[in-house]
């Protein structure tokens, strides 16, 4: 059965040109289907953090052409982009960047304040669904300086699915965690992806962590190098 | 779009640093309260002054002025080509008496723009005691119209302006006079007239109008004491005093009368230009002030947003990703110096409010102003209004340069740097 596109690049360019012209991204086209846990990776300054970021929609300074579930969005303006961010792609990135003045649980439903498609009882007992997921509901009510970092990490992932997004994209979650815990969110990953069908799409240099993904797309000099089929 | 979330982030930023947004705040607070305090005394100082000319100076005054004539005899006999020169011009000889001033004055009383019209009789006279003779000014007036249009009574520090109005040998005498020649209420005190008519006159009154040039020489009369003073007879009248419903006419009805009926009409502006002057100095100094403390105010809040926005980076790019748009940040960050504007200014208003109700009583005794008791405030809500919209347009201008700052913080550039 074909599986539909969740995020789609067709022939995607970039060239930083500051300090010198650098041409980081040459033709990338690739597709992420439905259900799909991808990583991506590369050696350092391959691009492969820079590929994220313009599929993140949140760096528009690119040729080529993106599509989220199958509907063409570059070109949108910013507030159509944000709004695209908001509703259908959730992020876990290095690091947790957690608002330090508001508690995990607020923390994770800011996003669906923001999006405001339910009432607040309805995000708040979303919120708190998804962190019993995570098995942090107890910390709900904490503040977020106050929890450890493998904690920390998790309400990110928890940030991350409150709008129930299309797509989760991660850029190196588990680099700046202990072995125990990257096993941890790798296991949420995993889980994610088989039990929910969540697409994951996830930037890392751990082979070990790519290794227990569906596929892995190898990028070198700005370019594919295998798509991982 | 939902404004509530934007401002639930706003909120929490000032109350996790309420020390800081504090500072800020009591900026705003320091500036308006300022303001307020200034502009309510100022312009309460103001109309006190205004009202103290406003209310005893007639709107325009009718008096025959000693002047030499504008066309000279020999104008009217010679050619408009021919120039005629005359040295030593002397002042025609005239009356010091209105002509026709009853008709004029029943005239007047019928205008429609007149509020009221009293008729004076000023004169020269001499206060005399024993062998002692005291220059004065003796006015003859209907005390009680003198007193509804021009407030005298409000001067009159001892005996009342009734008991003059009662009585034809009653006299309200100046309070340098009174104090000069030992006279308490119900004394006597002997008058002469510059054409020697002497007449005995009972004290019921003393008049303090705070200018010692005035209470040492000022007495007043009833008007036909005055007339008999002089031997005339009840159609002489010097003076004609207009007290107008809008004082704004003064100027171009006086300059009609003057045409209408031979005299000299002088306006309240003509002859109070400095008082206008003075207020609008006062006014542009209580202004100046206040602006530059609510500028100073406002460099405070643009200072601490600012670094509050360089502290807030992480939090402003993980906003941007998770959704938030570059307006939903900028209207955070606005909110946030908007609301500290709001909270300072309302705080400013009611210290303001509460240091003026202070000055307000505060005892302030003048013998220039005899019905003065304390400091005078102006509490005209006009001047909240006027504080409250300065803070918050200060804090508005303050916020929005830090606001666009973070509006357009790129988020790959934080997120990706560390």
């Amino acid at each position: 059965m074909e599986r539909t596109s969740v995020i789609r690049a067709d022939k995607i360019n970039k060239i930083f040109t500051d300090p010198v012209d650098y041409h980081v991204l040459k033709d990338i086209s690739f597709d992420v289907k439905r259900g799909e846990f991808v990583s991506i990776m590369g050696k350092s300054g391959c691009g492969k953090s820079t590929l994220l970021y313009i599929l993140s929609t949140m760096d528009t300074d690119y040729s080529g052409q993106l599509f989220l579930n199958d509907q063409l969005i570059t070109g949108n303006d910013n507030v159509q982009l944000a709004h695209l961010r908001n509703q259908s792609i959730g992020f876990v990135f290095q690091f947790h960047y957690l608002l330090p003045e508001f508690s995990v649980l607020e923390n994770v439903m800011l996003p669906a304040k923001k999006l405001s498609a339910k009432s607040s009882q309805e995000i708040e007992h979303d919120a708190i669904e998804t962190l019993r997921m995570l098995n942090i509901d107890h910390i709900a009510k904490n503040k977020c300086y106050r929890i450890s970092g493998g904690e920390k990490q998790r309400v990110a992932i928890a940030r991350a699915l409150i709008n129930k997004p299309s797509i989760i994209m991660g850029d190196e979650p588990t680099g700046n965690l202990d072995s125990k815990n990257a096993h941890n969110v790798l296991d949420i990953f995993k889980e994610l992806a088989s039990e929910k069908g969540l697409t994951l799409l996830v930037v890392t240099h751990d082979k070990d962590f790519a290794d227990r993904t569906d596929r892995i797309i190898t990028m070198g000099d700005g370019k594919i190098l295998d798509e991982g089929f | 779009m939902n404004y509530s979330i934007l401002l639930y982030i706003a909120r929490t930023h000032i109350f996790t640093r309420a020390k800081q947004s504090a500072i800020a705040g009591l900026g705003v607070t320091f500036g308006i309260a300022t303001f307020i305090i200034l502009v309510s005394f100022m312009t309460g100082l103001n109309g006190l002054l205004d009202g103290l000319i406003l209310d005893r100076t007639p709107h325009i005054h009718l008096f025959n002025e000693i002047v030499p004539s504008e066309r000279q005899p020999i104008d009217l006999s010679t050619d408009e080509d021919n120039w005629n020169i005359i040295r030593s011009v002397k002042p025609k000889q005239k009356q010091s008496r209105i002509h026709n001033a009853l008709p004029i004055l029943k005239i007047l009383e019928q205008d429609e723009t007149v509020l009221g019209a009293t008729a004076q009789v000023a004169t020269q006279a001499f206060y005399t005691a024993g062998s002692i003779n005291l220059n004065g000014m003796v006015s003859g007036v209907n005390i009680l119209e003198e007193s509804r249009l021009f407030n005298i009574g409000n001067y009159i520090i001892e005996g009342n302006i009734y008991d003059l109005h009662n009585n034809d040998n009653a006299i309200i005498v100046g309070a340098g006079v009174s104090k000069k020649m030992s006279l308490e209420l119900g004394d006597k005190i002997q008058l002469v007239s510059p054409k020697g008519n002497r007449v005995i006159l009972k004290v019921v009154g003393i008049y303090q109008s705070g200018l010692a040039e005035i209470d040492n020489i000022q007495s007043y009369v009833n008007l036909k004491t005055a007339q008999r003073i002089m031997g005339e007879g009840n159609n002489y009248i010097t003076d004609i005093n207009l007290k107008l419903h809008d004082i704004n006419k003064a100027f171009a009805m006086s300059k009609d009368l003057e045409r209408m009926y031979n005299i000299t009409a002088i306006d309240i502006g003509t002859a109070n230009a400095q008082f206008d002057t003075g207020t609008a100095i006062r006014n542009i100094i209580t202004y100046a002030v206040s602006i530059t403390l609510l500028i100073v105010a406002g460099f405070g809040i643009y200072n601490i947003l600012n670094m509050f926005i360089y502290e807030k980076m992480n939090d402003i790019a993980i906003l941007k990703a998770t959704g938030f748009s570059g307006n939903d940040v900028m209207f955070i960050f606005v909110s946030q110096a908007l609301i500290i504007g709001l909270i300072g200014g309302g705080l400013g208003l009611l210290v303001g409010y509460l240091l003026s109700v202070l000055i307000d009583n505060l005892p302030f005794v003048t013998d220039a102003l005899p019905t003065i008791k304390t400091y005078p405030v102006n509490f005209s809500p006009t001047y909240y209004i006027i504080g409250i919209v300065f803070a918050m347009v200060s804090t508005f201008l303050a916020g929005f340069l830090p606001a666009k700052k973070a509006k357009n913080i790129d988020p790959v550039e934080i997120l990706r740097g560390q």
